[in-house]
């Protein structure tokens, strides 16, 4: 690299879910719209003119009711069948434009453009290419840091005027501290509602207060995350993708080989960890998956071999937390994606679109949940006594007439032949 | 529209290069090269040939017959390619005042017109305070004939 500063480009998709339903809904393109989690509960998309109604991320959709009738606000269950595939196109088309990048979550990808020329005009151009070949908007934000990137991204996002390009690096360092004092400290990366409160107890209320911050206080009271973030808001770059966990509610298990990885059943063995470990942590938070996405990636720094960095989502079958299931289907993603030619340095699986396992089983056997709650604990128990699998939930026959409730799903779009859109 | 069903989930995928090995079923003679090693190739795949760019190709199926007279009949399915530039000529599945059609594309002295395959249904010319744009060219129409 040779000193040069790091471009790193966070590409974000706008609004994502409310946006795959617009690719192939265009009568909707104006009208205010939410789609609504697992089992229709909260909204988890929102499209910029329920926003502007005041319909809040996470809402419960009852809530809304009242506001959806008076305004005519939209709401689509969700369909993850869409989104899987929707992101799959998105992300390989920026694998073609920057072979380095990170696959963040199903609408976010880091993209490595240092020392690229032209940074501008081939961020505009990928943007566009998105959105022409997909119809799915995207914001790109430049920084010299994920940290940077991501409050660029932000910033592209919020003003109009940046037309959704927006590079931090390319300001002066008068013009990047009158921008950090606009931005209240809760935009950071990794900063919550929680810390933002902490923060302001010591008078650390803007993205500038956090990167001018008094490191030994800081440390002492925030512990070493809040270091590292206020250290990439001084443009040095030290987080990990994992470190942080994701603004959405999502799972990422991951890790780099000790040497290179060559061999399919190698992969899909390190990957079984992930899964196992993952999905452990579902089980231990009550929670389940609908969606698993893979990645693996080449080694970045070996520029004198081939990269390859590919990730592939899918919605799994139904909810859920069981090792297996999600094992099977991560092992079939990295089989899909595996080619021999490259050596592998790092793979990961991600687990999304997480809800607590209580709502599903409310819903489908009519509000049993105690007696269904005792079911699954009498498994683990058993499972914990007897070993793993003693026990298993007979998971195609017992689970396949008790769907979520998704009674405003759109049609599989792109994924079933009989669904496809009809003009 | 379908009533919700989530069918067995295997996205349409971004076509990676399937190679079907033909496989060799007889034996070779030791020490000398097989004459019908050479023959040994790979299947054809409809994904490679159908589909220019799998990141950008949607397939829609064909409902009513204004597009009869080049063979686009009821219930066809189309490939269609978003990151081809529409161009005059082409048959295009436009959207015109939020309502998807597949018509001819004509485009010429800045007057835009959609334009049937079938003399029983009029052209379409597009007014400059109408809502269009171009969804994507389609590059194939697949037809069932048995």
């Amino acid at each position: 690299m040779g000193g040069a500063v790091p471009q790193l480009a966070l590409v974000d998709c706008n609004n994502f879910y409310v946006s795959c339903e617009r690719v192939f809904r265009p009568d909707l393109v104006r009208v205010p719209l939410v789609v609504l989690s697992n089992n229709d509960g909260c909204v988890v998309s929102r499209s910029n003119e329920a926003k502007a109604l005041g319909i809040k991320m996470g809402q419960p959709w009852f809530e809304c009711k009242e506001l959806a009738e008076k305004h005519g606000i939209l709401a689509f269950s969700s369909n993850y069948a869409l989104y899987a595939d929707l992101s799959n196109r998105v992300m390989s088309i920026l694998n073609d434009f920057a072979p380095r990048h990170e696959v963040y979550s199903i609408d976010e990808c880091f993209v490595d453009m240092t020392g690229m020329p032209k940074l501008r005009e081939v961020s505009y151009a990928m943007r566009e290419r998105v959105g022409m070949w997909t119809g799915i908007p995207v914001c790109v934000g430049i920084g010299p840091t994920k940290t940077l990137a991501k409050l660029a991204n932000h910033v592209a996002k919020k003003h109009p005027r940046s037309k959704g390009v927006f590079n931090y690096n390319a300001l002066s360092e008068g013009q990047k501290a009158l921008l950090l004092q606009r931005i209240p400290v809760e935009e950071v990366w990794g900063v919550g509602r929680k810390l933002t409160k902490r923060l302001e107890c010591h008078r650390v209320r803007t993205v500038q207060d956090l990167k001018q911050a008094h490191v030994p206080t800081l440390r002492a009271e925030f512990g070493v995350v809040m270091e590292k973030i206020q250290r990439e808001l001084q443009e040095v770059s030290c987080i990990e993708l994992q470190e942080i966990q994701p603004d959405r509610q999502q799972i990422i298990a991951s890790r780099s080989f000790g040497k290179m990885v060559t061999e399919l059943p190698i992969l899909q063995d390190a990957l079984s960890t992930f899964v196992a470990n993952a999905c452990a942590k579902l089980r231990g938070q009550g929670s389940h998956a609908a969606v698993i996405q893979v990645f693996l990636q080449t080694n970045r720094f070996r520029k004198d071999l081939p990269q390859y960095m590919p990730s592939l989502a899918v919605p799994l079958p139904y909810p859920t937390n069981d090792s297996l299931e999600v094992n099977r289907w991560a092992s079939f993603l990295c089989e899909r994606m595996f080619k021999p030619e490259y050596q592998y340095k790092k793979a990961g699986i991600m687990l999304s679109e997480i809800s607590p396992v209580t709502h599903r089983q409310g819903d489908l056997l009519e509000g049993d949940v105690s007696s269904n709650g005792k079911l699954m604990l009498a498994l683990d128990t058993l499972n914990q006594r007897f070993g793993r699998g003693t026990v298993k939930v007979s998971t195609q026959g017992a689970y396949q007439d008790w769907q979520m409730r998704q009674e405003r799903k759109s049609a599989n779009f792109t994924t079933d032949w009989n669904e496809v859109p009809v003009v | 529209m379908k009533s919700a069903v989530l069918s067995h989930p295997e996205p349409v995928c971004i076509p990676e290069k399937k190679v079907w090995l033909e496989v060799c079923g007889w034996k070779v003679p030791a020490g000398f090269a097989s004459p019908a090693a050479d023959h040994t190739r790979k299947r054809i795949d409809l994904n490679e040939h159908l589909i220019r760019n799998g990141a950008a190709t949607h397939i829609f199926k064909v409902k009513g017959d204004s597009m009869i007279d080049i063979g686009i009949y009821e219930g066809d399915a189309l490939l269609i390619d978003r990151s081809i530039e529409p161009r005059h000529g082409n048959i295009v599945l436009a959207v015109l005042n939020n309502d998807f059609t597949v018509k001819r594309l004509h485009r010429r002295g800045g007057v835009i017109k959609l334009v049937p395959e079938n003399p029983r249904y009029p052209t379409i010319v597009v007014k400059e305070e109408e809502e269009f744009s171009i969804w994507g060219v389609v590059t194939y129409n697949l037809h069932k004939l048995y």
